[in-house]
């Protein structure tokens, strides 16, 4: 030790995994007067959070033997293979039913046309909306991770691909009811399904530019000329307002409860990340305006 | 210095500068809960307990076990409703209490107490008093321990009961159902077919089939959890894990 006041000096701890009594930790260079509290905030910097490539060494909270550990993720998988899949499927999923294809529905049926305005158009503003998703996904998105987990890809199928085909069948059906309100409903229904997916487009592009290519920096997003971003006044996640926006105008559109349940779900699902975006924008930045809430303005 | 336990979120850091465990007798009180958690469960003994008295004196009294079930259901469907609270309270993970707790209130809520017909047949009894049984030494085994005087009866008991108890209790809720199935046919309950103004449709006879063959999956999982946490327990450390 350097210090001459034996009651200062600095002290060595280690530590184990209380299960496998394995050595998970060395700190060589602890202040006798740290709390056990300082000390896991040195232990889960060394070990919890993992490094960025960026990362350099002797930045890093270690001793002079620095021990970094490995931890094998599993298979992965790339983010754009995902958003892919799980776009490509609904879309053609959804033509299936509207081409009333064999075997869905009764044989007389077998791809006869529906007779009603809005099952056509409700087909047209599916299939917008998941060729839009899949051109950005190309072409717009910058995505921070490269990979995820594989089973991600199976979980995420099934959600999108089971709903499309749930809400499909019904809108396809050859005993579909249209709207109580008629062409009013729909036509209210259409406006606000455009609406958001202008707006929606509209954040996706507003989040790229902050963003240049290749690069990771973070900055808080900001309205720009595009009256559509202006929502960032309001919410930090506006591309989830104006997704959620989108659906409940599919669901206006089409009176389809199975519609209104993948909305409830997918806003459900939403909120949950559009908080953990919030959070992690409070925590970054000082300067995060005040009157942005996550999702929902003033609300949620 | 004493052992220092502090569950911080992710991890937990034990000094462990005496080897032998701490040993107070002083009721333990759970780190996250507060006092009244710890009451809930020596109530949730109580009622089984009540609920298995109301059984055996109904079946001493009436010889049969006709009427049974519906002498008992005001009593089953207040504190199965209640065990909502479980997920929460109880120790053991939430997605297992989950499932259990959802697959009871089902029964008693969407099988027999809206099927009639089947309130009187066999199967009824049978997964009640599997339940009972089960869930008379769950709750004794968390009241005992709480006040850390836990007989080893008691907790052989709750780790080896319902490897006999699992199997009876599941093969009463699906023959229930399986029972259930002409009625529900025939009267077509719970259901709506199209067209109808909301463009939905649901038939309520094929997601009692469904919900029967979701066991097959689903049981194996709860029983070789059940089967793990006691060859732990029984086998292995003293020490019982918290968090499953």
């Amino acid at each position: 030790s350097k210090h001459p006041d034996p009651f200062h000096t600095l002290r060595e701890v280690e530590i184990l995994d209380a299960k496998i009594r394995e050595k998970l930790c060395f700190l060589d260079k602890v202040e006798p007067h740290a709390t056990i509290a300082e000390i896991k905030n040195l232990f889960t910097k060394t070990q919890g959070k993992s490094l960025k490539d960026e990362d350099v060494l002797q930045k890093l909270p270690v001793g002079t033997t620095a021990t970094l550990y490995f931890r094998d993720l599993g298979a992965q998988i790339s983010w754009v293979t995902v958003f892919l899949t799980e776009y490509a499927g609904p879309l053609f999923i959804y033509l299936l039913f509207y081409f009333r294809v064999p075997f869905i529905y009764g044989h007389k049926y077998d791809f006869t046309s529906s007779r009603h305005t809005v099952v056509h158009l409700a087909c047209i503003c599916h299939s917008f909306h998941y060729v839009k998703r899949l051109l950005e996904t190309l072409f717009v998105h910058r995505f921070s991770h490269g990979t995820m987990p594989l089973r991600n890809i199976f979980k995420n199928c099934t959600y999108y691909w089971g709903f499309a085909a749930w809400m499909a069948y019904y809108i396809n059906h050859p005993l579909y009811t249209p709207p109580t309100y008629g062409a009013q409903q729909v036509k209210l229904a259409l406006a606000i399904f455009v609406i958001c997916q202008l707006g929606n487009f509209s954040i996706h592009m507003a989040l790229r530019d902050l963003r240049p290519a290749g690069s990771k920096t973070r900055k808080i997003p900001y309205p720009t000329k595009n009256p559509f971003t202006w929502l960032f006044l309001l919410v930090s996640c506006p591309n989830y307002t104006y997704e959620v926006g989108s659906w409940i105008g599919f669901a206006i559109m089409t009176q389809c409860l199975p519609v209104a349940l993948f909305s409830l779900v997918g806003f459900t699902q939403m909120t949950i990340w559009a908080k953990g975006k919030h959070r992690s924008y409070l925590k970054e930045f000082r300067d995060y305006p005040p009157l942005r809430m996550p999702i929902i303005p003033f609300l949620l | 210095l004493d052992i220092n336990e502090r569950d911080g979120g992710k991890g937990k850091l034990e000094s462990r500068k005496f080897q032998k465990e701490n040993r107070t007798h002083l009721p333990r009180l759970s780190s996250r809960g507060s006092l009244s958690k710890e009451l809930y469960k020596i109530l949730f003994f109580f009622r089984w307990l009540v609920l298995a008295i109301a059984m055996v004196r109904f079946y001493m009294e009436k010889g049969t076990h006709r009427g049974l079930y519906k002498s008992v259901q005001k009593t089953l469907k207040f504190f199965q409703t209640f065990a909502l609270l479980e997920v929460r309270i109880v120790p053991t993970s939430v997605l297992v209490t989950g499932v259990q707790v959802s697959s009871r209130i089902f029964m008693v809520w969407l099988i027999t107490h809206s099927i009639k017909p089947i309130q009187n047949e066999e199967s009824v009894v049978l997964f009640l008093v599997a339940w009972t049984v089960t869930e008379i030494t769950r709750y004794s085994f968390y009241t005992f321990s709480l006040l850390d005087h836990l007989p080893y009866f008691i907790k052989w008991a709750r780790y080896n009961f319902f490897i006999i108890l699992y199997p009876v209790g599941v093969a009463g809720e699906l023959l229930t159902i399986y029972a259930a199935l002409p009625y529900v046919k025939k009267t077509g309950m719970f259901s709506i077919r199209l067209p109808n103004k909301y463009n939905v449709s649901f038939d309520y006879y094929y997601f009692l089939l469904i919900t029967m063959a979701s066991y097959i999956p689903l049981f194996p999982q709860l029983y070789f959890h059940m089967l793990r946490q006691r060859r732990k327990v029984l086998h292995g450390e003293v020490i019982v894990e918290k968090d499953d």
